[in-house]
């Protein structure tokens, strides 16, 4: 399974599974033809609203000049955000096409390089996305926001030592807080935990003002780090989070996650049951339904099913982590969750992306993945006790 | 500063969401059904991407509905058709748009289009090309899903690979021949910059240099002589392409294919310019053989485009470059006769090979500064 066999016979399963997931993508009920002409056949979202007018606006102004930089990158700033509120991919899309005269230079100007890293990344395309920053960083060290999200990308990607560099360098350019913060995410993620739930919380109280989204951003890494320590503050944390007022994805899904750790999936219903739109939701849902037995988890099983399926079918790789938790977790999989781990593993290096391997590794007894976390744990002295008992290394409570 | 901090909290909350993992891309579900000459279609479009494409929903009011879909039927099939075909490049197969439906897919209702395919004759290979929204939204895929006798492909069809080929009947050797012989032929002749190149080198072949102090053209006495400066030209630029469009082909050499552009259009513009201050005159076969090694790599690419069957590469490979030989001798059929009954004119002399070759300089130098520092100036 880990060394996967030959490149040929790789190739081969890999045509063969692709078919079959387009068969099974494809997998339309039955065409039909309406009766009435008022029946409503789609609706599409927000189209009332201030944004979507200015949406509109911006769209206009580009077209009748797409070589015009400034609305070109104006345009693409706004489908972008349009993408984090609706959480709809489709607006990446329309984004890349609005910087499509600059889509292929290298050498593009600086506001397309970071709008391009912006939906690289979004897509798991991390280097390309760094590479993009390093070169916006070279034309400006000082550009604070490339070193901020270069710092992330990296944390993401495990690269922990070229990470703190870029945070180091963010002394003295932008207030200590997000200096202070881009420190903490890595310190929790390699042996400073305590050190760094401290920072946090030191730094967050220490900023006179903050905005809603910061302050959802810091509660709920503090949340996840004291999650991780098995520290009960940590409901305090996603609490305050959720109670900032900012509709945010992310720290449902980390809430949730949270919730079952706790034996508590019966919270996670009505915290979700509205968010099946997004398939990170609709997978915890669909775990706290099966732990409750609820008969709606068939459904909820199914959709995820297609949904994976489609994703898989045109060649993504971004839900993978989701995919690995979905095969082992609600269908008992091991082996196709372990592979999806590994997968994943070669992408993206947060810690959800350790656990869903430790799991998978230990529930298909392999013990070369298991030695891939053993190592991990090792090498970067991450704290996660569950993970660490999962596969018997050091650091599992006693 | 201010402004710079807004922009960065944004970005803090930036990663706090999952990247792209609600909802779902947009694709499109195009299957094909081969029977012979026939190909039955079904072609599935998400109606949130046709609406952003075309604006189904007329009055506005965020819902679309069957009446506002019916409107733009033709509408529909005109704007789809238009950015799939199937089969070769040079004929595709004519379809009809037989009915258009309405289906319920994971993330929303899609319209079908329901065709019919008639092809010229039993495709043995069946290229599908696709490029639906990739101007608006360049993460679309096209999943193609082909059945052929039981069996069932699968293809994704993306900006970066807008044709795939299915290989419906096993081809003979000498059928996979005559394919790579089509596209080597075809590829000289779309290729303006070999055949720029090519030309350059063959305008003086039917003059001579005067020893006089002018140093005008001469035309070249007799047809035996402009024969042969033209072989060993053709010779040369043949020896070597094939030389370097081998090893890179056997995958010996391989070289980044910008710089093999740019340095195809920098043999161009000099070529040319050796027609207007010449410097090599007798031995411009010397020009064709050095540039010749360069243009070979860039066959090469064309080659590996195309997908090297690792089972006749050595087919393919001289089937390719036999292509290009006939190619090039169907040019040089059409220019010989024509430069040697023009030669003495001076249409020939001066606007033909001074004109016509600043014309061929300016050309490339476009092209050189394009390749060199991936610019897009015009098309080509």
């Amino acid at each position: 399974m880990l060394n996967g066999g030959d490149g040929r016979g790789m190739a081969w399963r890999f045509t063969a599974g692709v078919a079959t997931l387009v068969v099974a993508a494809g997998a339309w009920a039955a065409p039909f033809r309406p009766t009435d002409d008022a029946q409503v056949l789609e609706r599409l979202p927000g189209r009332s609203t201030p944004q979507f007018s200015r949406l509109k606006s911006l769209q206009a102004a580009a077209a009748q000049t797409p070589n015009d930089l400034g609305r070109a990158t104006a345009l693409a700033s706004a489908y972008i955000r349009e993408s984090r509120v609706d959480g709809d991919p489709r607006f990446l899309g329309y984004a890349q096409a609005a910087l499509a005269p600059w889509w292929k230079d290298p050498a593009a100007p600086t506001a397309v390089l970071m709008l391009r890293a912006t939906i690289l990344q979004s897509v798991h395309q991390f280097d390309p996305a760094v590479a993009d920053l390093d070169r916006v960083s070279q034309r400006d060290p000082k550009n604070a926001q490339a070193l901020l999200t270069r710092a992330t990308l990296l944390t993401v990607q495990g690269k922990y030592a070229a990470a703190r560099a870029d945070c180091d360098k963010l002394h003295g350019l932008v207030s200590e807080f997000y200096a202070a913060a881009c420190v903490a995410a890595i310190d929790s993620v390699t042996g400073s935990a305590r050190t760094a739930y401290e920072a946090l919380g030191r730094a967050s109280a220490g900023t006179a003002r903050t905005d809603g989204a910061t302050r959802v951003w810091v509660e709920t890494l503090m949340g996840e780090i004291a999650h991780r320590r098995d520290d009960p503050v940590a409901e305090r944390h996603f609490r305050a989070a959720l109670d900032a007022g900012e509709r945010d994805l992310y720290l449902l899904g980390a809430y949730a996650d949270w919730l079952l750790d706790q034996g508590r999936a019966s919270e996670v219903i009505p915290l979700l049951q509205n968010e099946t739109r997004s398939d990170p939701l609709l997978l915890r849902l669909a775990l706290a339904q099966k732990a409750l037995q609820r008969p709606e988890a068939a459904a909820s099983i199914d959709a995820l099913r297609t949904r994976f399926d489609a994703s898989r079918a045109r060649g993504d790789t971004v839900h993978q982590r989701e995919n690995a938790r979905f095969e082992l977790g609600l269908r008992g999989d091991a082996p196709s969750a372990l592979a999806l781990a590994l997968a994943n593993w070669k992408v993206q290096r947060e810690p959800a992306d350790l656990r869903i391997l430790a799991e998978a590794a230990t529930a298909a007894g392999d013990a070369a993945a298991i030695g891939i976390v053993k190592q991990w744990l090792a090498d970067t002295r991450f704290e996660y006790p569950a993970v660490a008992a999962l596969v018997g290394g050091k650091g599992a409570p006693k | 500063m201010k402004r710079g901090l807004v922009l960065l909290a944004a970005l803090l909350g930036a990663f706090l969401l999952p990247p792209a993992d609600a909802h779902k891309p947009s694709d499109s579900y195009l299957t094909l059904k081969v029977d012979g000459e026939k190909i039955d279609g079904q072609w599935d479009i998400a109606l949130r991407d046709i609406d952003y494409a075309l604006s189904l929903d007329v009055n506005q009011d965020g819902d679309i509905t069957w009446g506002e879909v019916r409107a733009k039927h033709a509408e529909i099939a005109a704007y789809a058709l238009a950015r799939r075909r199937l089969g070769p490049a040079g004929a595709p197969c004519p379809t009809r748009v037989d009915d258009q439906l309405i289906d319920n897919h994971s993330d929303g209702a899609y319209a079908v289009l329901r065709f019919t395919a008639t092809c010229a004759a039993a495709p043995k290979t069946l290229a599908v090309g696709y490029r639906l929204f990739f101007d608006l939204d360049p993460q679309h895929r096209g999943l193609i899903r082909l059945e052929y006798q039981g069996t069932t492909r699968a293809g994704i069809l993306s900006i970066e690979n807008r044709e795939q080929k299915f290989t419906l009947a096993e081809l003979s050797k000498w059928e996979q021949f005559v394919d790579y012989v089509n596209e080597g032929v075809w590829h000289i002749w779309t290729g303006f910059d070999h055949v720029l190149f090519l030309l350059s080198l063959l305008l003086p072949a039917v003059l001579v240099r005067s020893e006089s102090p002018g140093r005008r053209w001469q035309p070249a006495a007799s047809f035996r002589a402009a024969f042969w400066d033209v072989v060993r030209v053709v010779t040369a630029f043949t020896l070597a392409h094939s030389i370097t469009l081998s090893l890179a082909a056997l995958g010996v050499v391989s070289l980044p294919s910008r710089w093999v552009e740019s340095a195809i259009a920098l043999s161009v513009v000099l070529a040319a310019l050796n027609n207007i201050r010449p410097v090599v005159y007798d031995k411009r076969w010397v020009i064709a053989f050095c540039f010749g090694l360069i243009h070979g790599f860039g066959f090469a690419s064309v080659l590996a485009d195309l997908g090297l069957p690792q089972e006749s590469l050595l087919i393919a490979l001289v089937a390719f470059n036999v292509g290009v030989e006939l190619g090039q001798l169907v040019i040089v059929g059409v220019f010989l006769p024509v430069a040697y009954a023009l030669r003495t004119t001076g249409v020939y002399q001066r606007l033909l090979v001074v004109y016509g070759s600043a014309a061929i300089v300016l050309v490339a130098s476009v092209w050189l500064i394009q390749r060199a520092f991936n610019l897009r100036l015009i098309g080509g």
